[in-house]
């Protein structure tokens, strides 16, 4: 079975106050030096069969209809190899 | 006239709005989200609360929920439809209204009795209210940061589709201080504050909010 990952992320423009807290906890607990924090959603598609171009832009639409809103979030799609 | 109120799995504040529907003197009718029609209701009111736990963003889910796929159509029809918090999450989701909501800016959930300005009385829902009126009602959420691009801010600005605005300083982070926003044609109104809480001053800051419900009566009545 292939694996197809699908990561959304929050688009630049829009704040996300959740990496914003992770990034004031950071220095707290001594991880210095790290300028900003964004905080993504991975998603893990088990995919029967092979993995086609067809298949792919399935999941493109999924990721564009019901993973990710568009008018907030970015997707990238790509195949996880064993 | 019949309004129906949808129950989302995680729907909260579904009672309290059919409760609102009858103050108003309207009938309320409970609609159930896998309905697969909308019981010949003349409006729909999609409540706050939490559906489907929020799970992956809120509203995400509801919106795929069965009775969605006949409001949706009935809304480009002319139903008038009033989406309150999650509502209004699903609303955007449905692409029926422009935006997102995203967690407040300051990572706190809120609960306030918030002043609003009512911004448009073009609405079915607001009609009953004067420009400029100033109201109180409940506002609670963890998510209720309005947002969208500059080309639609200004256009919903242009058009006279920002509903409510934030008075009193922003809650939220909501941009242009928007708390609720309607379509073009003034049919689909969503809000992030509860107007169906501020219904009773036994139970509310104040009886602001009914002026929703008997707007969208007298809409419907005389149309």
């Amino acid at each position: 079975m292939a694996r197809v990952v699908v990561d959304v992320m929050l688009k630049p423009e829009i704040l996300d106050p959740q990496g914003k807290a992770v990034a004031q906890a950071l220095p707290r607990l001594g991880y210095d030096g790290i300028a900003a924090v964004r905080q993504g959603k991975r998603f893990e598609l088990d995919v029967e069969g092979e993995v086609t171009e067809e298949r792919l832009a399935q999941i493109r639409g999924a990721a564009e209809t019901l993973l990710s809103n568009p008018v907030i979030e970015d997707f990238t799609v790509r195949v996880e190899e064993a | 006239m019949r309004v129906g109120v949808v129950t989302f799995p995680g729907s909260l504040d579904d009672a309290d709005a059919r409760r609102a529907v009858r103050l108003a003197g309207a009938e309320p009718v409970a609609l159930w989200h896998a309905d697969a029609d909308l019981h010949g209701v003349d409006a729909v009111v999609l409540p706050g609360g939490f559906s489907y736990g929020d799970y992956l963003r809120c509203g995400a889910i509801a919106r795929f929920a069965p009775v969605m796929e006949p409001l949706v159509a009935a809304a480009h029809g002319g139903l008038p439809v009033l989406g309150i918090c999650n509502g209004f999450q699903v609303l955007c989701e449905s692409h029926l209204l422009p935006g997102a909501l995203i967690r407040n800016d300051h990572r706190k959930f809120n609960c306030v009795d918030q002043e609003l300005v009512v911004e448009s009385t073009a609405t079915v829902w607001t009609s009953g209210y004067a420009a400029g009126q100033r109201i109180v009602v409940p506002l609670k959420n963890g998510e209720g940061g309005y947002v969208a691009d500059e080309k639609t801010l200004d256009g919903l600005e242009a058009e006279g589709r920002v509903v409510v605005r934030y008075a009193g300083g922003n809650p939220n982070g909501s941009y242009h201080d928007i708390a609720g926003i309607s379509n073009e044609r003034g049919n689909v109104v969503g809000l992030m504050p509860h107007p169906e809480h501020a219904v009773e001053d036994l139970t509310g800051p104040s009886t602001d909010g009914l002026t929703f419900f008997t707007s969208v009566l007298k809409a419907v009545v005389t149309a």
